[in-house]
Parts: structure tokens; C-alpha cells; sequence
């Protein structure tokens, strides 16, 4: 009698214990299918792709690892386009980390003005990224834009030519494209990094009798510092992938002076090989890449103040 | 776990359907069985054709397709591509087996894509033509690979030397005679540089733009009969004396205050024909497509334009290059009789002269260019008479976009180093001949 009212209690436990896994799997399983659609599948025809001969016009013609990496390594441009890519990522994180934090500490503290230049920091992020290249594309204009003309006026450009004309000055060109763009989205972020500091830590430092700048680096400095490697995370792989600014305002050019990786997958697929291969087996290596730079910056994010 | 393996078996399934799909891709080749049945004129049913072709030459076409519809009862739909988009929308559909009936494109272009097997093979149609040998045969010859024809000529458009005759005038040139040799034409750039005008050059180039760049360099060194690749298209010749003289006569012009008009350098091709047809400049090698309009605004009371062939370093001696679209059926066509109804109606005489010599645009048709142009204007005849004399070349091979054509391509730099650089000649033509050999 006992042992049968035992098992059916253990039997009914167990079944009850499937059906929860089973609702667990059924509640999971939109999630999963997203994944694997969008991630997985993508990511394994990426693999196919990239060890195979895939022309642009021809399509798949078999496999021919690893002939697509060799060919990659082989390119002129590829030691080039990573050299200026870093060079731009290097650029672009410092200015922008920077200024983020600058104006974050500007506009922390709420009264009416700082409302007014807040919104005004944020504004240009409501624009597309395509959008704001589009719109200095034709202010570096020599034909429509003021740039050169101010330019010209103090001396700094010859008259009608344009600042997208040199590698160097096409550089600082995008890069301010960018600061304009994105200042302000680093800038909400930084403050909402600023506002999570609780204010009884300032008040026991002023009662300490620190400065300004002590309780900067004593306080805010180090309670910031998830905030600032998020920051970075983002801003560093946001570099390393651009493409719409540069693809807009100069194409690569002039003569290939500021091509970007993705620039040169693209070239790559459309323009120069037409061999959806090698941008395949480009586009693995970025990935490669972008997987390790950032587990080594999301090491800086763990909390080792504890 | 038992649920585990059924998801990786559910993977499993979908990663093998996502692989068949490029596959599915690779057929094909049923195209060239329903063209070995077409014969004659093709067949005019009713039935829709598709038609891609790339904007620049928007304003030809458009005269084609609509006089094709009011005389059958096939219809020809029109589509046009951005000239920079042409590439990958062409492979997209081609890899989706959706390309339109019809697909013309830049002549220096179609080598790669007949190469790829994006075309129908029409050779026996071809042959049959009663006026092939009328036809402008650079095209025919840049679809042709091991012996098999793929394509006509739709479309042709060529480089010849224009000035700006108010331009000499002002300068005391003789506005009536153009550059003979690039000694002449260095000189009289030289002449109107020395205007001193404002905004006024000598000559202008377009130094990012490979494909403007060919279409005005080449010419010349094929009237020197030199040339400019070896046969196979597989080997750049790039450093033969008369290329270096072109190139030194703009590294002299670029010297020269207001030798070259400001841009030049950094041109991308996207408005090089816009300051010669604005006046600012002297004398450049220009593209025939875009002198009828200047011609239409000389009527009204626009600078005059004079037009001569492109000629090489000696006086006596011209070439062009015989550029524009060529155009074959695609291998996803499932109207071959139709589509051959369309193409072989334009390759007549009549046609030729209908929806070209009477628009004041090239035909294509060597006996169209010899009789119908009679009441044209004398500078018309001058176009003209490049196609005619066969002097003209079409550069062939597979590679020649990635060479040439691309942004950032080896000839670009070529050229770049050599007018604004210290450029060494031999080491550029190298690395043009490692992009042509690359496979």
C-alpha cells in the first residue's frame, strides 16, 4: 500500500518536473529561434563562404580552404586598412571618452541651463550616422559647402580645394563627423555612470577637506570605471567596424588612404575582386578579432574593488 | 537532454537547408539549349522583356526602348541602374537566378561577366546577322570567350578631343584647329593657362577616376600603335614611350599655374565632363555623349565647341576608345526568342538610324554612320568618323575593373604618382600587371 502511494508520488514529482522543463524549453524557444536564425545560420554560411571559391557573379563553386585566407593576406591593402583603422579607433576613443566625461561633469548637476545644453549635446544623435555624412559631405564641399572658403580665408587650403583631398585632413574630417555625432550619446552615458555615485561619498570627502580634483580622481575616477569600460567597448568596436562615414565621405580615397577593414570587405565583395570569399574570410578574421579585444576590455569591467 | 539533441538535429536541418541554397544557384545552362532553337528574327508574341542598363547612358535608351514598343507587339520594360551599383546588383540577381531578360553594361565590364556565365550563348544568331561585319566589333569582341559569342553592341560612346574656341580666341589661338599631337595640346593648354582668368584652366582630368582615366589616355597610345596590355589582357605595357610623354605633358600642365583646373587631383569621375561644359577650361579629351549637349547650348548662346580626334605624340595619326554599353541575353531568361527579336531589330540599318543618327547620338553601325549623318552637324561627322576609320580599341580582360576601373586601382596610383608625384613608371605598370595576372 505504502510503496504504491511512494512510487506514484515520485512519478507524479518527476512528471511534474518534465512538464516544468518542457514550459522552460517552450518559453525559451522564441528566443532560440531568433539565434539561431539570425546568429547561428549567418555565422556558419559565413564559415561556408569563407572556405569557398564564391564569386560575385558566379556564386558558390566548392571549397577551397583555406585559398580564400591566403589570398586576404596576400592583399596590398590589408597591412594598410588595419594600420588605418587603428589609427582611427585610437583617435576616436580618446577624443570621444574624453569629451563624453567632460560634458557628462558639466551637465551632471540639474538647473535650467544645463537642461538647454544637454539637449543640445544629444541633439546630433537623433540623426542618422548616414545622415550627418551626407550633410558634412556637402559642407566639405568646395563647390557647395563653407568649409573650404573659411579655410581659404585664413590661409590654411588653396582656394577650391577641398579638405577631403589629403589622407591626413580626410582623417580629421571623418573624425569630426563623429565627435559632432556621437559626443552627446557618450555623454548620457557617462552621466548615467556620474548619477549612480552615491552623494554622501562627495559629502564625507568635502568634510575631509579634498579639492575638486582629489575627489575626481579618488571618487568619481574609480566608481566610474565600469561606466568608462562600457564606454570604451563600445566605442572601441564601433571604430574598428566603420563604414557608413568613411564609405560617404571618401570612399576609401584619396588613392586608398583611408581605407577601413570593412571598407576593404566591401571592396573586396563589389568593387576590386567581386570574391564573396575572401570578404567572407575577411569578415571572419574581424570577427576573430573584435571577440578577443573585447574579452580583454570586459576583464576591466569586473569589480575588483570588493 | 533528450530535448537537447532534438534541437541540434533542428539545427543540423536548417544549417543543411541554408547550404543547399547556393547550390540550387549553380544549375543553369538551359538557357543555351532554348537559344540553339531560336532562328531569324526571334519571335514577337506579346511577350514582356526586361531590360537593365546603367544611367549615364539613361537618355539612349530610353529613345531605344520606345521605339521598339510602338512597332511590336513585344514590350520591352525599361529598368535603370545607378552606373556604381551596377556590379553588385548584377551578381545579387545572378546568384538568385532573377536577371532581367536583357542586361547591357559598360564594355569593359562585359569580359568579366561573359567570363562568369551571366550571358546566353548567341553565337549561331550572331553569325547569321546579314550586316555583322557592319557592326562595331569591339563590342562583339569583349563578349566573346573561347569562341562563343555573347554580346552586341547597344550603346557606343567614344573619346575625342574637344576646346573651347572663345577660349582660343581670347588667347590667340586659331579656334578653328585643335590639338594634332600632344605637343600641340600641352602648348595650347599652356596658352590658355597663361590667360591668367579666374577659374579658367588649361586642361582638366579626372585623377580618381580610373575608368575616366583610360577613356582619355588610352587613345593616344594606340595611335602611336603602340599598346596598352598584351593580347590576353593578362600583362600591363603601360611603360612605353608614348604613355610616359602623356603623363609627363600633365605633370608639366600640373606645374603650370592654372595648367590643370582646380580638382583635377581629387576628381572622381562623378563631374569631370561639368568644367569643360561650364567653359572654365581649354582643351580635354572628352566623351562624345556628353558633346551633344554642349552643342544644344551653343545654339543658345553657349561658348563654341570644337571636336578633333584624340591624337598620339606624332601629327597624322588618331585612335578612340570605343567605349559605351554592350548587351546579351542573361542566362536567366526565359524569353530567348523574344529577347533575340529585340536585339536583332536594333542591329538594322534602319533601326540604327531611326534611334540614333536621327537623336544626334552614335550609332553602333558602321553603314548607319556613313549615310545617315549626311545633314548632321560637320563636328557629328567628326565623332563619327573615329568608329569608322577602325583605328579605335576596346582594352579587354577579365580584371580590367579591379586593374583599372576600381577605386584606389593600381592605374589610378599610376597615374596619380606620375602627374602629381614623383611617380616611377616601370614599378606602377608592375603592380597593374600583378592585378591583371591575379587570380
Amino acid at each position: 500500500m505504502s510503496s504504491v502511494s511512494k512510487g506514484a508520488v515520485t512519478s507524479s514529482r518527476s512528471k511534474m518536473k518534465r512538464e516544468q522543463t518542457r514550459r522552460g524549453l517552450l518559453y525559451a524557444l522564441p528566443d532560440w529561434l531568433f539565434i539561431i536564425i539570425l546568429f547561428f545560420v549567418p555565422i556558419l554560411l559565413l564559415v561556408v563562404m569563407a572556405g569557398s571559391r564564391w564569386s560575385l557573379m558566379g556564386g558558390n563553386r566548392g571549397w577551397n580552404f583555406p585559398e580564400n585566407f591566403v589570398k586576404v593576406f596576400h592583399s596590398d591593402l590589408l597591412g594598410q586598412s588595419i594600420w588605418f583603422t587603428i589609427e582611427y579607433t585610437v583617435i576616436v576613443t580618446i577624443i570621444l571618452l574624453a569629451l563624453g566625461l567632460g560634458l557628462a561633469l558639466i551637465v551632471q548637476e540639474s538647473s535650467k541651463w544645463n537642461t538647454v545644453l544637454r539637449t543640445c549635446f544629444l541633439l546630433p544623435s537623433a540623426t542618422g550616422l548616414a545622415s550627418a555624412s551626407l550633410l558634412f559631405y556637402a559642407m566639405y564641399s568646395p563647390q557647395v559647402g563653407p568649409v573650404t572658403k573659411i579655410l581659404h580665408f585664413f590661409g590654411l587650403i588653396g582656394e577650391g580645394g577641398s579638405v577631403l583631398a589629403t589622407g591626413q585632413s580626410a582623417l580629421w574630417a571623418t573624425v569630426i563627423v563623429i565627435v559632432w555625432r556621437f559626443s552627446g550619446y557618450y555623454m548620457l552615458l557617462m552621466m548615467i555612470g556620474l548619477q549612480s555615485i552615491p552623494g554622501d561619498l562627495y559629502e564625507a570627502a568635502r568634510m575631509d577637506g579634498a579639492n575638486s580634483w582629489r575627489i575626481f580622481r579618488s571618487i568619481t575616477l574609480p566608481l566610474m570605471k565600469p561606466t568608462v569600460v562600457m564606454c570604451l567597448v563600445y566605442c572601441v568596436t564601433g571604430s574598428i567596424l566603420a563604414f557608413d562615414q568613411f564609405f560617404i565621405l571618401t570612399k576609401g580615397g584619396p588613392n586608398n588612404s583611408t581605407m577601413t577593414v570593412v571598407q576593404l570587405i566591401y571592396n573586396f565583395a563589389f568593387d576590386s575582386k567581386k570574391d564573396l570569399g575572401m570578404a567572407a574570410a575577411l569578415s571572419l578574421l574581424v570577427l576573430i578579432a573584435l571577440v578577443i579585444i573585447n574579452s580583454i576590455q570586459m576583464r576591466g569591467m569586473r569589480d575588483n574593488t570588493k | 537532454m533528450k530535448s537537447f539533441k532534438q534541437a541540434g538535429r533542428i539545427l543540423a536541418g536548417v544549417v543543411a537547408a541554408a547550404m543547399l541554397i547556393p547550390m540550387a544557384a549553380c544549375g543553369g545552362g538551359s538557357t543555351d539549349q532554348a537559344a540553339k532553337k531560336v532562328t531569324g528574327a526571334g519571335a514577337d508574341d506579346g511577350t514582356t522583356i526586361t531590360l537593365w542598363t546603367r544611367a549615364p547612358l539613361e537618355r539612349q535608351a530610353k529613345n531605344v526602348v520606345s521605339a521598339y514598343n510602338s512597332s511590336h507587339k513585344n514590350k520591352v520594360k525599361l529598368e535603370i541602374i545607378p552606373n556604381d551599383d551596377m556590379e553588385g546588383k548584377v551578381g545579387g540577381a545572378s546568384q538568385t537566378d532573377s536577371l532581367p531578360d536583357v542586361l547591357a553594361g559598360d564594355v569593359v565590364r562585359i569580359p568579366y561577366w561573359a567570363s562568369e556565365g551571366i550571358f546566353t550563348d548567341i553565337t549561331k544568331q550572331i553569325g547569321a546577322l546579314k550586316n555583322k561585319a557592319d557592326l562595331q566589333q569591339g563590342h562583339i569582341e569583349a563578349g566573346t570567350v573561347d569562341g562563343k559569342e555573347y554580346t552586341l553592341p547597344f550603346i557606343t560612346d567614344v573619346s575625342i578631343m574637344v576646346w573651347n574656341k572663345d577660349l582660343y580666341k581670347e588667347a590667340g589661338l586659331d579656334p578653328e584647329k585643335g590639338p594634332s599631337s600632344i605637343k600641340d595640346f600641352t602648348e595650347q593648354a599652356k596658352a590658355i593657362a597663361g590667360l591668367n582668368k579666374s577659374g579658367v584652366a588649361g586642361s582638366y582630368v579626372a585623377g580618381q577616376s580610373g575608368g575616366a582615366l583610360v577613356f582619355d589616355l588610352f587613345p593616344s597610345v594606340w595611335a602611336d600603335g603602340e599598346s596598352v596590355m598584351n593580347k590576353e589582357g593578362t600583362e600591363a605595357k603601360l611603360d612605353n614611350p608614348s604613355m610616359k610623354a602623356e603623363l609627363e605633358a600633365y605633370k608639366t600642365l600640373a606645374n603650370t599655374p592654372n595648367g590643370l583646373g582646380s580638382g583635377s587631383k581629387e576628381e572622381t569621375g562623378a563631374t569631370w565632363t561639368a568644367p569643360f561644359a561650364n567653359g572654365k577650361i581649354g582643351v580635354m579629351p572628352y566623351p562624345n555623349t556628353s558633346v551633344t549637349a554642349i552643342m544644344e547650348a551653343e545654339k543658345k548662346g553657349g561658348f563654341h565647341v570644337g571636336v578633333t580626334p584624340l591624337p598620339g605624340t606624332k601629327e597624322g595619326k588618331t585612335s578612340t576608345f570605343l567605349g559605351g554599353d554592350a548587351m546579351g541575353i542573361s542566362k536567366d531568361s526565359k524569353h530567348v526568342a523574344q529577347s533575340w527579336n529585340f536585339l536583332s531589330w536594333l542591329m538594322q540599318d534602319k533601326t540604327q538610324a531611326k534611334v540614333f543618327a536621327a537623336k544626334g547620338d552614335t550609332a553602333s553601325n558602321v553603314k548607319t554612320l556613313k549615310t545617315a549623318y549626311t545633314n548632321a552637324d560637320k563636328r557629328v561627322q567628326t565623332i563619327n568618323s573615329v568608329i569608322i576609320d577602325g583605328n579605335g580599341q576596346t582594352p579587354k580582360s577579365p580584371k580590367f575593373n579591379e586593374a583599372f576601373n576600381a577605386a584606389g586601382s593600381p592605374f589610378q596610383l599610376l597615374v596619380q604618382n606620375a602627374i602629381w608625384g614623383n611617380g616611377d613608371l616601370s614599378a606602377d605598370n608592375k603592380a597593374v600587371t600583378k592585378a591583371l595576372g591575379d587570380n
